[in-house]
């Protein structure tokens, strides 16, 4: 099973239409829908977490691509600044899916993009604010 | 002359006279345990001359005086601000102490919690090694000699007359590892503690850490030349708070806080690279201070000291929730720094991922570049004027 966060962005004229629905019906996924709304000028932004076999997953989001929704991986707006992350560690405790983690016995810092499902505990905990939400991609993840 | 005590008897002149030489053998106190363990401590002593130890964590007892240098006319500054922080101004005319907890005027602190303390201290001081201007605004009473009621100057640390880092209290012997066994969330000096006891923080350099590897200060104290902050200072005295008669282990390293240390070296000198500010979710701003002290192997007991790992280095288990704040006793046992470091520890039965707030690769970083320094013949080790207290 794969799980995964992705944030969708639908366009005016694609906004209206039940796409969601009609992928749990064609390809047998489930999902979780952790945000919804509709933006100024009436384009949808909407943040989605998919369950199910990867191919499954990955051929929903071709659908929805080929309808002209934009989908971005949840990883790809939460980043890290490596000149400023002093590589303590504080934020491996409460990262819940070890995409922040220590390499030992090195003890250096990573941080994998692709196990990242964008709780954005680790922004906050940060004491140099290395963890950042991308600015023109903030979804309001910590509100 | 007393007959010797140890078999391996090395001087501080003897020690600095093959630095100079570029003949001294100097290693980090990583590399001092296998070497300790595979040839024994007599032996030990014998290679080695210098081992180099290292730390980069939160050190919130840390500022700096700073002399902004005079206006015309005259000020004796008396409210000061550096880019909005306040500095303490109750010394002479244009001399300041910034230190690093002070937060930025008009920050919301815990009143929107847990609050995020963007700005302070800490922060003003990169801001000056990483060669940026800052804003100095005073304020005086007026005096005949000291005319100005209201100045002000956008300087860089270049152009101040004098800027010396000095920290009452650096370079803990040793801290709690802490966890949080209420039902909420709690934030911290020690990082964002979740609740019933989830995760649990530390902070040391545990086998790199400085006072670790001299547990009894027997080669260090006043005087001692040390690196700090990517530049050259000294311990100035045992630190605040310093507390050698805290319980130890047979190897003499203290299982709960022990000994602090002051330090000073010339701001002008170091590097934003190991000079930090840094945000405390929900308790305040910090300095990250990197810290690096040499230890001479005069002996074999020394080869002994720095030879220790983090399997021999412990300490222990305290809540913060209430036990920390109210002067509570109780503990939940005994770790060693090797398993804090396996990232899982276990409290009254149950298994807690583990955390750290000390940068192992930066305290490694800094131990690597005190042995090139001293390697390459330019840095020389001080034998101290005084040794801190040890009761």
């Amino acid at each position: 099973m794969n799980t995964k966060i992705y944030v969708l962005h639908f366009s005016k004229e694609t906004s209206d239409q039940p796409m969601i629905s009609a992928l749990v019906r064609k390809y047998d996924v489930d999902f979780n829908i952790l945000k919804a709304t509709i933006l100024q000028g009436n384009d949808g932004l909407m943040v989605l977490e998919l369950k199910g076999h990867k191919k499954n997953v990955q051929d929903a989001l071709s659908s929805l691509k080929s309808q002209g929704v934009t989908v971005d991986s949840i990883s790809t707006i939460i980043r890290r600044d490596d000149a400023l992350c002093f590589q303590c560690g504080a934020c491996t405790g409460v990262c819940p899916t070890k995409a922040l983690y220590l390499k030992r016995p090195e003890m250096t810092v990573l941080f994998d993009p692709d196990k990242c499902t964008g709780c954005g505990l680790c922004i906050a905990v940060c004491p140099v604010k290395a963890m950042q939400v991308d600015v023109n991609e903030d979804i309001g993840l910590l509100s | 002359m007393a007959s010797p005590q140890f078999i391996v008897e090395k001087t501080y002149d003897e020690i600095n006279a093959r630095i100079k030489a570029g003949e001294a053998v100097v290693v980090t106190a990583e590399e001092m345990v296998n070497i300790v363990k595979e040839m024994g401590a007599v032996e030990a002593a014998r290679k080695v001359d210098v081992v180099t130890t290292g730390t980069f964590a939160p050190m919130c007892s840390s500022g700096v005086f700073i002399n902004f240098g005079h206006t015309n006319p005259t000020i004796k500054a008396s409210e000061v601000t550096i880019n909005n922080v306040n500095a303490y101004a109750g010394i002479a005319a244009v001399d300041v102490y910034l230190g690093v907890a002070e937060v930025a005027q008009g920050d919301p602190l815990n009143k929107v919690y847990p609050g995020s303390f963007s700005y302070g201290g800490g922060h003003v001081i990169e801001d000056l090694v990483a060669g940026k201007t800052v804003t100095i605004k005073a304020k005086a009473y007026g005096t005949d000699c000291y005319p100005a009621t209201e100045g002000g100057k956008e300087i860089c640390l270049a152009d101040m007359p004098f800027a010396m880092l000095t920290n009452p209290r650096n370079c803990y012997q040793n801290y709690n590892c802490a966890i949080n066994l209420s039902k909420k969330t709690i934030y911290t000096y020690m990082g964002t503690l979740m609740p019933n006891g989830k995760n649990a923080n530390y902070c040391s350099a545990g086998t790199l850490s400085p006072l670790f590897n001299d547990p009894l200060y027997k080669t260090i104290g006043l005087g001692t030349r040390i690196f700090l902050g990517g530049g050259i200072g000294y311990v100035i005295s045992h630190g605040t708070q310093h507390k050698p008669s805290a319980p130890r282990a047979e190897n003499d390293t203290p299982t709960r806080p022990a000994g602090t240390l002051m330090l000073q070296g010339d701001l002008k000198k170091m590097s934003s690279r190991f000079l930090k500010g840094i945000s405390m979710q929900g308790y305040g701003t910090s300095l990250a201070v990197g810290v690096g002290i040499p230890i001479p192997i005069l002996n074999e007991e020394m080869a002994a000291y720095t030879g220790v790992a983090d399997e021999d280095l412990k300490t222990k288990v305290v809540d913060y929730s209430y036990d920390y704040s109210h002067g509570v006793a109780r503990d939940y046992g005994e770790v060693s720094y090797a398993q804090l470091k396996t990232g899982e520890i276990e409290v009254n039965g149950k298994k807690v991922t583990t955390s750290p707030l000390s940068s192992i690769v930066m305290a490694r970083e800094i131990a690597e570049t005190l042995k090139q320094w001293i390697e390459s013949g330019d840095f020389l080790i001080e034998k101290p004027i005084q040794t801190l207290p040890t009761e």
